[in-house]
């Protein structure tokens, strides 16, 4: 194998990880990690820089299209993005302090009964349900695009949404993972925002919290641009064509894959957790 | 002057973020190929871990690899232009918002920015690079050299 051949490997497994995030809301990082660092043997270290990489491409790629054609909920993104850009500075300064096993096993569990909860969908709160007073501040009840027209729904739980959102951003700090898989949680299980809405504004998300914690790995010289620049690439262009297919997609199959990768998430994290990887 | 509804603000974001992104892949892609042609088809060892050299770790020895035209120095550059991108889309929110006169979400999002640039400040400054061997900038099969930076 040569560099042009072990590039285009490792652009084409960018293009599943940007298609299977931009559509899961998930980022992407858990296809890109497993690929490079068990496949192909690269150090964790260049492979957790590309997955900051991977992060932010499938952020802007699939989120330039999913804000313009009215998915992505921006005022709850900004608004969410206080609770996790905050709880990431409070992980980063807590990861010296505690045992981060422990918390990979705990929070292991919880994707796991995570997955079985999110396969049981409850139903999203329809227009006609009594406005949520915080969310009617927040001017966060609105419409997103389905096959039958625009849909509008509203917003609940705002507060317990917003203390998720905060753990959330505090797990990423302290285990370095991408916490989409929390964001979405919290948005369509918490707040009952509708799946692809949660799932979008997470993909919108993801990018800012990943872009705050960029300087510490370029600084350590994780960020290897030879590794990096097939990644990005192949990764924009499977989050380009999975924001293409969303309005096309079946809710009830989108649910099933991302329950499929919490799952696979939260068993390698009871994994790392246990034999001491974390 | 047309009003600032929220559908041109999220026109306007979709816009900026796709620009971002293009100018980006641009780069890269152009380092990309030059890197390709100059470096010959030895994958890098990607297998020990030796950390980039120092003047691809910070923003201004990245700006000067990069106007100096060194491939990966390029590709480096485009990598900063991926991640300044959702930085700029939090500003063009601030001034969006403020042009909307909504006030609770200027004060919203300047929280955002302030709490992100203080992260990429303090986490930039306080990293010490550590005293690791550094990959070579290039590695060619015959000469397995940093023979092409300089």
């Amino acid at each position: 194998m040569n560099s042009l051949e072990f590039s285009l490997l490792v652009c084409l497994g960018g293009v599943a990880a940007g298609f299977l995030g931009s559509l899961t809301g998930l980022g992407g990082g858990i296809v890109i990690v497993p690929l490079l660092a068990l496949w192909l043997g690269v150090d964790i270290r260049y492979a957790i820089g590309a997955s900051l990489i991977t992060i932010i491409a499938t952020s802007s790629g699939a989120a330039a299209a999913y804000v313009k054609e009215g998915y992505t909920n921006f005022r709850i993104g900004m608004f969410l993005e206080i609770a996790t850009t905050v709880g990431a500075m409070v992980g980063a300064f807590l990861a010296a302090k505690v045992s981060p096993s422990a918390i990979a096993v705990v929070f292991g569990v919880v994707l796991l009964y995570s997955a079985y909860q999110s396969n049981r969908p409850r139903p999203e709160r329809p227009e006609t349900a009594a406005p949520d007073r915080v969310a009617t501040f927040l001017k966060m009840d609105s419409d997103y695009p389905t096959v039958n027209g625009p849909q509008s729904y509203r917003v609940s739980n705002v507060p317990a949404g917003f203390s998720l959102m905060f753990v959330a951003g505090t797990l990423s700090g302290l285990l370095g993972i991408g916490s989409g898989a929390v964001k979405v949680l919290a948005m369509d299980q918490v707040m009952r925002i509708p799946f692809k809405v949660s799932t979008t504004t997470s993909t919108f998300m993801i990018g800012v919290t990943a872009a705050a914690s960029a300087g510490v790995y370029l600084s350590r010289g994780y960020i290897d641009p030879a590794l990096a620049m097939p990644v990005m690439l192949g990764v924009l262009a499977g989050s380009m064509a999975g924001a293409r297919i969303l309005a096309r997609a079946e809710t009830r199959i989108l649910r099933t894959v991302f329950s499929l990768v919490i799952l696979a998430l939260g068993a390698d994290l009871i994994y790392s957790g246990l034999t001491g990887r974390i | 002057m047309r009003e600032w509804s929220d559908d041109r603000v999220q026109w306007l974001m979709g816009t900026l973020l796709r620009w971002g992104v293009i100018f980006a892949a641009a780069m890269v892609l152009a380092g990309g190929a030059m890197y390709f042609a100059s470096c010959g088809s030895a994958i890098p060892d990607y297998k020990v871990f030796r950390g980039e050299p120092p003047e691809l770790r910070v923003v201004a020895g990245i700006v000067r690899e990069a106007v100096s035209l060194n491939p990966l120095g390029l590709i480096q550059f485009g990598l900063l232009l991926l991640i300044a991108t959702p930085l700029a889309r939090v500003a063009f929110s601030v001034v969006a918002f403020a042009l909307q006169g909504d006030r609770t979400y200027v004060v919203v999002t300047l929280c955002v920015l302030a709490v992100v640039l203080y992260g990429l400040s303090r986490e930039g400054s306080n990293t010490v690079v550590p005293p690791e061997r550094f990959a070579p900038m290039c590695i060619s099969s015959d000469a397995p050299s940093r023979s092409f930076h300089r």
